[in-house]
């Protein structure tokens, strides 16, 4: 099944046909409605009117995180302010978050996209689905509950935190599909193995996104509960969840290229790689009325094929990624960046900024463990004061970062230094296939 | 008059302790007593040392988190009740042991080692009572 096969199938010719009038007035309305981008354009001297078609992308300058954070929180808003229906927010580089801002209808489009992807999953109108996205700022839980509604499932904002209620409400509800990170999931076949409910549910259908997950532990989860799983990729900036998914040939994630048109551009030169090279994924969002972005660098490096998928889709596929051009680390779906942890370790008096990041995954739950070096100003020879240091790291940190996190204190000088760029993260888990 | 009570922090694995106590052996330091309180992750470990300033340096050229901190030796007579009569005093006085242990000695009388909330006042307390301190450097030298 199609969801929108107008615009899935669509023909290649016509597709760029249509990108390219839609980007014209994409061009045309961020010059006019948003200085940021106004100022850009004319540094380089380019003017609404050179862009003709989407091949003119290319002549477009770049937006970046940074550029969001500087304009924080609603400075590149291209709408005003009374015709926001919605705010999300991610995690920023160095504390700030990145706000991101929608309009009536860019929900509507973001609806669109999630029930796209969802029909790709084999889901439709008759499932149950339980959302066991966090719902908040976080666009993963809102994202894919709006998109199930809209596609007409019976949607059950489970969010998360409570596992074994969410077992129970799969079984006695017959939920036949669900939405959570893939790390989540894995935890959840765990918890259902252990209720001995197996054999009593009616799940059939994942979709995971929210963090990178390999071909091997989607057919783990697959094997694991008898189900077929499938990747939804997004991003905030973007929308969130629904910018590309996996079809049942799991080939490559359908990118919605009417509303969001991908590049892959070389990670130093930023020149555009032909399908097939790994590069940084870059989107340029084509409806959206809120905040419209050009050319955004995702920091994601992927690969792009154009040609025809065997579910007869013609929107183009973005592989698996490969990792990130920057240092980005996603735990437990939620955007983490070591600048954070240093900021947050700063604010602290006397303590040193020498820490290290140790990310694994423990009974299939990311977990985060800081190790923070004690120096003079900050050692005790009692223990209670000692433990009072941990917690309010601890605190700091967990505020800061928007996750658990467990800090280890040690001893001075026992963490690696290093020459030029400095390496503050030990990541365990095992994401290569 | 208080007595420099020397600390380290250690972590809680393998061969840490041995590596302190090797830098103190290697310079001549002698360990008089020690306590260690420990946590699942570290350790802090709390000593009265021949020399304190020395140790203090000797460690810190080799990489260790040392301090001095300054705590009190009160001498105990070897009896039941003794160590109830010092914790009366800092009870009535409103002071906070934080930790204690004791001060070996080859003598009859034993000594206790306090570290408090407020040392002058627990000094004082304790001089008010009667009981004697220890001479730093008799203490030391033991």
């Amino acid at each position: 099944m199609i969801w929108n096969e107008a615009r899935e199938c669509m023909s290649r010719d016509e597709m760029a046909n249509m990108q390219g009038a839609r980007l014209k007035k994409v061009v045309a309305n961020v010059y006019h409605n948003v200085e940021f981008y106004r100022k850009k354009m004319q540094e380089i001297g380019l003017e609404p009117g050179d862009i003709n078609g989407i091949e003119d992308i290319t002549k477009l300058p770049f937006t970046t995180k940074s550029d969001l954070r500087d304009n924080y929180p609603f400075g590149l808003l291209a709408v005003p302010r009374s015709q926001i229906v919605r705010v999300h927010a991610s995690s920023g580089t160095t504390g700030k978050a990145t706000v991101v801002a929608y309009t009536r209808r860019d929900i509507e489009a973001w609806q669109e996209c999630v029930a796209r992807d969802l029909v790709m999953c084999g889901i439709t109108k008759e499932d149950m689905i339980q959302v066991a996205y966090g719902y908040g700022l976080f666009t993963g839980g809102l994202g894919l509950h709006y998109g199930a509604e809209n596609l007409g499932c019976m949607t059950v904002p489970m969010s998360t935190g409570n596992t074994k209620r969410l077992v129970t409400m799969m079984e006695d509800f017959g939920a036949t599909a669900i939405a959570c990170t893939p790390s989540y999931l894995l935890h959840i076949a765990e918890v259902i193995e252990e209720m001995g409910v197996k054999d009593k549910l009616k799940l059939k259908t994942a979709i995971c996104g929210a963090e990178p997950w390999t071909e091997k532990m989607r057919l783990q989860i697959e094997e694991k509960l008898g189900i077929n799983a499938h990747d939804i990729y997004g991003l905030s900036e973007v929308c969130g969840p629904g910018v590309a998914c996996d079809c049942q040939f799991h080939k490559g994630l359908h990118v919605q290229e009417d509303h969001f048109f991908a590049e892959i551009v070389d990670k130093e030169t930023l020149n555009p790689l032909p399908d097939g090279e790994v590069g940084e994924l870059v989107f340029t969002t084509l409806t959206k009325e809120g905040l419209p972005l050009l050319r955004y660098r995702t920091k994601d490096l992927t690969s792009i094929d154009h040609s025809t998928c065997e579910c007869g889709r013609t929107t183009p596929r973005i592989s698996k990624f490969k990792g990130r051009s920057d240092d980005m680390l996603i735990i437990r779906g939620v955007n983490v960046f070591p600048s954070q942890v240093e900021t947050a370790l700063l604010e602290i008096d006397g303590v040193s900024p020498h820490y290290m990041m140790i990310v694994d995954r423990v009974n299939n739950l990311d977990t985060l463990e800081v190790q923070v070096e004690v120096d003079e100003n900050v050692f005790s020879d009692e223990i209670r004061e000692m433990e009072n240091l941990t917690k309010k790291i601890s605190a700091a940190l967990q505020s800061a970062l928007l996750i658990a996190v467990k800090v280890k204190l040690v001893e001075p000088r026992t963490l690696e230094r290093f020459e030029g760029k400095s390496k503050h993260v030990i990541d365990k888990r095992v994401l290569v296939d | 008059m208080y007595l420099k009570q020397l600390t380290v922090f250690l972590e809680n694995r393998e061969g840490r302790l041995d590596s302190v106590t090797d830098i103190l052996a290697k310079n001549d330091i002698n360990i008089v007593c020690l306590t260690l309180a420990d946590t699942s992750e570290y350790g802090v470990i709390r000593m009265i040392v021949s020399d304190p300033d020395k140790a203090k340096s000797v460690l810190k050229a080799e990489g260790c988190l040392a301090r001095l901190t300054d705590v009190l030796a009160v001498e105990m007579e070897q009896k039941a009740g003794s160590l109830n009569k010092i914790t009366k005093i800092f009870s009535d006085e409103n002071i906070n042991i934080e930790y204690m242990y004791t001060l070996n000695s080859a003598k009859e009388a034993g000594s206790m080692i306090l570290k408090c909330s407020d040392i002058e006042k627990g000094f004082e307390a304790v001089k008010k009572a009667g009981f004697k301190l220890v001479d730093p450097n008799v203490a030391y030298a033991l």
